[in-house]
């Protein structure tokens, strides 16, 4: 809502500066979103009076102008402007005139030469004077203007244009009435309202109307008005203000109605009375019925659309627009005016369907007054007659159903109670009748009735709210609370989210955000999912789908950064994954169809080490990662598989599990995409998922040993295919009581070994909680150790 | 015996001037050996007469235990500079960098939403998280959002294809709200038969998304949501708790919060916050910074809560806004750019 601080000011004067009164709207929850100048600073500009106009002798598109600017002697000008005309009234600057150009800077106007001639000063368009854009001509003036006065007074430049932005909620305040009713409530301000006295009829000339739809329409009133001069000129005045709200003056009759709207919040459409079929039927749309509307959009219409019909079918959208083939023009001779009201509920999210919007429509949707319907055609009937003259026939005011108004009741203990704050009744009886809101004393509190210009006041909490409101946030106090002390505490066996991502922080992985959409490629090479969820209205192709993976938005980091001259990029992400999982039902954190875990995913690109002198560069490998990996999970009992994975070299992927459940997956990314996404050498990825992160086992003690440990080697030969992990789980699962710990700490292939061989050597430390062990029971334990491998799986020992 | 004082003091000067264990050894050997110089005089001790016999062997001893001492001195002294000569060579350049892994940084929004979460907690907030995908009833109708609100339209919310029970499509949340209603629903039903209700005091952090992408809007962005439900919480509490909050969060008490009446469906009253910091690039500007309100009846209804009873305050913060202000950052892009220039900056 735009408007003229002037105009406003003309219904409610407070005594507070411009910047006093945008405050104060703004903490009454107006808020005031600018404050721009009407025009911008100039000084030295008056009326003057054109007495003669002449070529100029050495231009041929300059004239010589005698002007009469109020001075005792008339003043020569030379303008270029191809308007000027004797006996017009016009804007000009004299001579020390102070003006601000387009670019923000300001000029003096000088006493100049033009071709040889002299000028005493410079006539002035709309645009120099930063009142408009308009740059045709000459800006004319009205002819009674006296010349001399001082332009800015003339004009009301000096005033101010409010922005308000407005909530859904305050559509009473889209006008300038209803902002001056707040001003009043706010500051205390003596509110004048409008005076509309009726305009009586000058003939019986009325136009029938039917409402058929009553749900959709509860009152309309209309009047014929005959023998307008709809091609009348539209007054300076009404221009300026309707300029000042953010409205082009269009014609007399459509400026009248904007006016009005502007005015009163009482939105009204004209009709060219002549070109109506037969009388108005207010109905809902049938299917297949179309009508060309006001914009030229042709619309179609259906049971949910109310329309404005007459005999030929739909003549325009109710509340929204009205349609091309009845609209009143500037030869339109006999009108028909209609004030109509029509309910919220029909009118809301109409326009969205048909992608366009009309201030009508944003006032209906939000609630119009249903009280000033006759009043709004007499204030356009005062004004038609004013602008076009013509013969009014009477009113006719149809009222089908109106908005219910119940009393509320507000308790002003729970209004204390919901404030925080002690506010009395007296004060609160007070806020009501500032505000305007008819209210009654109960036992506990008060009852208001709602006016027909609030549309949000229900229940006892909007109440609430405009006690808050003019009692003033700023005067309710901040306080701390007082809550109970109840501890609370994690469980010990769940990590918090902070430590886990510290971890891998801690590992050299840069954390980042990526979005959660992203091109249906990355899906389905990253994920080999072809049936991603994807977004029915996404903003662009590129982020289409949900991914239901991390490892694309961590590839396109790591180019992201190749491209910006970087050569080792580490990178983690933690964010929910979404995939279509129709065994998911609706829960207290989960929705019915789709599965949307917590992974952490992470990839490894470029030298294992950032540069250094201490030790030689080389890449990145699966071994680096699973360590990663490892540690991130040290707390639980992870084992590593082969797998395959879409995104994955085939011989370098690891499913990685815990307590034999999937946990996630890591390895190196496929050469296919690594081509495809061009990158100089393979990333390793992995993914997680976070509940295993989080999951920490409480720790269980063991007694330590006060006798001294036997450790010894044991290097096994078995087929180059047998993973290292068989011979681990096989030696663990039946190792003998006295085996506290064993590791693989050697891997030799080569020289001295048969082809298709491999040599794994094994560290066994032993000991006994009770006593030293013997080297006999040492030498029986290696002994088992060998033999449970030998016999399942083959395994010699090396010689 | 006139010769004593000048192998005693020949002695302590060669042995001063010896620089190597070894040497040392040789010259101890040459005063002190089998043949030394003073073995000799000690052995000529038995040619003498009995009553400058005990005299002069005293000297010879004093001379022997002078020397010995001296030697030991010697010793000590040639190991020390063994050891400092070994420790010099042995020195670093200790201004090489460390071998070894680097260190990874946390984002920026992490560090922020970590520090938001730490202040709650210390207030006795829980954090919970929930779905991004949603149904229409979280994200609107729980939420007092009446059908055909122009937030419901697709100019401002993501839809998905996959639809939720009631055949209407599925969406992507357009506020961390819905948290409030599945938070509440699930403390309700955690004391459905305890006599009161405990009270709800919860924040929920997470991803957002509205269908917007300019400088400053992004598609996908990040709030935090604060409940505080109980029989008695007010909007006053509102105020002291969210001026607390940035107070601590900026760590300046030198800083100006108001509300102003606004209009949110879940909340009534609805205010919008602003802050003015006290010092700085920003100084004395108002800031939006929060959404909050006391939470609408219909929406502690939709808790499983008599409103009668329960009342309380909720807000909406944007983490990206607070994280902004925090460290001077102007682009929001820079957040979801994965640009490690920037993100390394937050050590």
């Amino acid at each position: 809502m735009k408007f003229s601080e002037r105009w406003l000011r003309s219904f409610v004067d407070p005594s507070l500066s411009t910047a006093e009164l945008a405050h104060a709207l703004t903490m009454a929850g107006l808020e005031v979103e600018s404050l721009a100048p009407a025009a911008p600073p100039c000084s030295g500009v008056v009326v003057a009076e054109i007495l003669e106009v002449e070529r100029h002798p050495n231009a041929d598109r300059l004239s010589l102008c005698k002007v009469n600017a109020g001075a005792a002697a008339p003043l020569s000008i030379v303008c270029g402007a191809p308007n000027v005309a004797a006996g017009m009234r016009v804007p000009c600057a004299l001579v020390g005139a102070r003006l601000t150009g387009a670019d923000g800077g300001v000029f003096e106007i000088k006493r100049s030469s033009l071709r040889g001639v002299d000028s005493q000063g410079m006539l002035c368009s709309a645009r120099e004077l930063g009142i408009d854009d308009d740059h045709g001509g000459i800006l004319a003036l009205a002819a009674d203007a006296a010349p001399g006065r001082d332009v800015r007074e003339l004009l009301e430049l000096d005033d101010t244009v409010f922005t308000l932005k407005l909530t859904p909620n305050r559509a009473d305040c889209l006008s300038l009435l209803g902002v001056a009713r707040e001003v009043a409530a706010i500051t205390g301000a003596a509110f004048k309202a409008p005076v509309i006295a009726p305009v009586a009829a000058q003939s019986e000339a009325r136009h029938p109307v039917a409402i058929s739809a009553a749900q959709g329409c509860g009152r309309f009133a209309g009047r014929v008005i005959r023998n307008v001069d709809a091609a009348a000129a539209v007054p300076e005045w009404m221009k300026q203000r309707l300029a000042r709200c953010g409205q082009r003056s269009i014609s007399a009759l459509v400026d009248v109605t904007n006016y009005v709207m502007l005015e009163l919040g009482r939105p009204l459409h004209v009709y060219d009375l002549d070109k109506l079929a037969g009388g108005i039927d207010v109905r809902f749309g049938r299917k297949g019925e179309q009508v060309k509307l006001l914009n030229e959009q042709d619309v179609e219409v259906d049971e949910t659309v109310l329309c404005i019909t007459d005999a030929s079918g739909p003549i325009g959208l109710a509340g929204i627009m009205g349609g091309d083939s009845t609209k009143a023009e500037t030869d339109s001779r006999n009108i028909f005016l209609e004030s109509a009201f029509f309910f919220p509920d029909v009118i809301a999210g109409r326009t969205r369907r048909y992608n366009f919007t009309s201030d009508a429509a944003h006032r209906f949707e939000r609630g119009v007054d249903f009280n000033n319907n006759v009043a709004g055609i007499e204030r356009a009937t005062e004004l038609i007659l004013a602008i076009c003259g013509g013969e009014p026939g009477p009113t006719v005011d149809q009222i089908a159903r109106l908005p219910e108004r119940k009393r509320v009741h507000v308790r002003s203990a729970r209004a204390a109670r919901v404030l925080g704050i002690g506010v009395s009744d007296a004060e609160i009886a007070d806020i009501f009748s500032r505000l305007g809101l008819a209210s009654s004393r109960t036992a506990d509190g008060f009852e208001v009735t709602p006016p027909s210009y609030r549309f949000d006041i229900a229940i006892e909490e909007d109440l609430i709210e405009e006690i808050a409101r003019i009692y003033g946030y700023e005067r309710i106090p901040a306080n701390q609370p007082r809550a109970r002390a109840a501890m609370s505490a994690r469980p010990e066996a769940e990590r918090p989210l902070m430590r886990v991502k510290d971890a891998i922080a801690a590992r050299d992985y840069q954390e980042v955000v990526n979005f959660s959409f992203v091109e249906a490629d990355w899906e389905r090479d990253f994920c080999g999912n072809d049936a991603p969820v994807r977004l029915l209205n996404p903003i662009s192709s590129q982020l289409s789908v949900m991914r239901s993976g991390l490892a694309g938005s961590l590839v396109a980091n790591v180019r992201y950064n190749l491209n910006r001259k970087q050569s080792r990029v580490r990178a983690f992400e933690l964010g929910r994954v979404f995939r279509a999982d129709a065994s998911v039902e609706d829960g207290p954190l989960t929705v019915a169809g789709i599965a949307q875990p917590l992974k952490l995913g992470g990839i490894a690109y470029g030298p294992a080490y950032p540069d250094q002198w201490g030790q030689a560069e080389r890449k990145v490998d699966f071994y680096d990662v699973k360590a990663d990996i490892e540690n991130l999970l040290a707390q639980a009992n992870a084992r590593f598989e082969r797998t395959t994975h879409p995104a994955l070299h085939p011989g370098r992927a690891a499913q990685v599990l815990v307590d034999e459940k999937p946990v996630g997956w890591l390895g190196e990314l496929h050469p296919r995409w690594q081509q495809k996404y061009e990158l100089p050498q393979a990333p390793v990825l992995f993914e997680l998922d976070l509940n295993a992160l989080l999951a920490s086992p409480m720790p269980i003690y063991r007694e330590v040993s006060r006798f001294p440990p036997v450790i010894r080697d044991l290097a096994l030969v078995v087929d180059e295919s047998v993973p290292a992990q068989a011979l681990l789980e096989a030696m663990q699962a039946s190792r003998p009581a006295v085996v506290q710990d064993l590791w693989l700490f050697d891997l030799y292939r080569g020289k001295g070994m048969d082809v298709g061989k491999k040599s794994l050597a094994f560290r066994v430390v032993m000991q006994d909680t009770s006593k030293t062990l013997t080297d006999a029971e040492t030498e029986a334990a290696m002994a088992q150790l060998l033999q449970l491998v030998a016999q399942s799986i083959g395994a010699k020992l090396r010689t | 015996m006139d010769n004593l004082e000048k192998i005693v003091s020949d002695a302590l000067e060669r042995f001063g001037s010896i620089n190597d264990a070894a040497a040392l050894e040789q010259a101890k050997a040459h005063y002190l050996g089998k043949s030394g110089a003073l073995t000799d005089l000690l052995k000529g001790l038995g040619k003498m007469p009995a009553e400058q016999r005990r005299e002069a062997g005293g000297h010879i001893n004093a001379a022997k235990d002078r020397l010995e001492a001296a030697l030991a001195r010697r010793r000590v002294a040639l190991a020390q500079l063994q050891l400092d000569a070994r420790l010099a060579e042995e020195a670093l350049d200790v201004t090489l960098p460390g071998r070894g892994a680097g260190r990874g940084r946390l984002h920026p929004l992490t560090r922020t939403q970590d520090r938001i979460e730490a202040i709650f907690r210390s207030i006795g907030f829980d954090v919970a998280d929930g779905p991004e995908i949603e149904t229409d009833w979280n994200n609107f109708t729980a939420l007092n959002n009446p059908e055909n609100h122009p937030a419901r339209s697709m100019q401002d919310t993501f839809y998905v294809e996959n639809k939720d029970a009631a055949g209407r499509p599925l969406l992507l949340r357009t506020h961390t709200s819905p948290m409030q209603v599945r938070y509440a629903r699930m403390w309700v039903e955690r004391f459905r038969h305890a006599a009161k209700v405990p009270p709800i005091k919860v924040i929920a952090p997470g991803r957002t998304y509205r269908v917007d992408s300019d400088a400053t809007h992004s598609p996908m962005f990040h709030q935090v949501e604060g409940l505080w439900v109980d029989e008695d919480v007010s909007f006053a509490d509102l105020k002291g708790v969210y001026t607390d909050f940035l107070r601590r969060f900026f760590e300046t008490n030198e800083l100006q919060v108001r509300f102003r009446p606004s209009f949110f469906p879940f909340t009534e009253p609805s205010a919008e916050i602003d802050m003015a910091f006290g010092a700085g690039p920003n100084k004395g500007q108002w800031l939006e910074i929060s959404g909050a309100g006391q939470v609408h009846p219909s929406v502690i209804r939709n808790f499983g809560l008599d409103p009668e009873r329960y009342i309380g305050f909720a807000f909406g913060s944007g983490i990206e806004r607070l994280a902004m202000l925090r460290y001077g950052i102007h682009d929001l892009r820079l957040f979801y750019d994965g640009d490690l220039r920037f993100l390394q900056q937050f050590a």
